[in-house]
């Protein structure tokens, strides 16, 4: 399984904090959020937001970045903390 | 705790921070601070208050990460950073960011090279009462953006 969280802004976008997604096949953040879509069409404009954020595992994703059974992965919005 | 960072919901004491970051050195001539509080207006409208959450666990290994980042490109002696989280009235301390060194220039610059990464890096987020009642969340200011990338 992996966990993701929705912190922010974007949990209360989506109504949701955190789930488990069955890690079957999801390598990929892109490939995560084509399987969140799925179930739900509607978070599409939040999670294909081009300023959304996302880290694995407490550090901020690269681009490249595989992810895999185990791992938290998180999405959030530009921060605005100091 | 030459170097140590603290995110909590309690206030801090400037003065004691103060102190303790100086407690038994004689080789820092320069000493910094920056204390962030929560102030009135923001983009124009009232604010009455703010809560201010954080991903725990990751703003701990960011905060961390600055602060070695700092360590390398200045010769500091000591640093502290402390990020209050939960709600917070008018006028309340946010952050406080200190640095020790033998010189002032890098007080100075590390002490704003930190607030700068704090600013953009780490996962911390605002969200303002405003005097009309309404919940707003802060927006990132493209501004902070342009002042983190000076020190790439």
């Amino acid at each position: 399984m992996i966990r993701v969280l929705f912190l922010a802004q974007l949990r209360e976008q989506l109504g949701t904090a955190e789930l488990q997604v069955a890690d079957g096949g999801i390598t990929t953040i892109e490939a995560l959020k084509q399987h969140l879509v799925v179930t739900h069409a509607d978070w599409a404009r939040f999670l294909f937001n081009n300023k959304l954020l996302v880290a694995v595992n407490h550090e901020y994703a690269k681009a490249d970045v595989t992810i895999k059974s185990g791992d938290e992965v998180a999405f959030f919005p530009p921060v605005t903390g100091g | 705790m030459s170097f140590s960072i603290m995110v909590q919901t309690q206030d801090f004491e400037v003065g004691r921070e103060y102190a303790e970051l100086i407690s038994g050195d004689t080789a820092a001539g320069a000493v910094v601070f920056f204390v962030g509080r929560v102030r009135d207006m923001n983009d124009g409208q009232q604010v009455k208050s703010m809560s201010l959450e954080h991903y725990p666990g990751m703003t701990e290994n960011i905060l961390q990460h600055i602060l070695a980042e700092a360590k390398v490109r200045w010769e500091l002696v000591a640093a502290r950073i402390i990020h209050r989280i939960g709600e917070l009235n008018l006028g309340e301390q946010i952050v406080f960011v200190g640095v020790t060194s033998a010189h002032r220039e890098h007080a100075f610059q590390a002490a704003e090279f930190l607030m700068d990464f704090l600013k953009t890096q780490a996962p911390f987020w605002k969200k303002e009462l405003g005097g009309d009642g309404k919940e707003n969340w802060v927006a990132a200011k493209d501004n902070d953006e342009q002042r983190k990338s000076r020190w790439e």
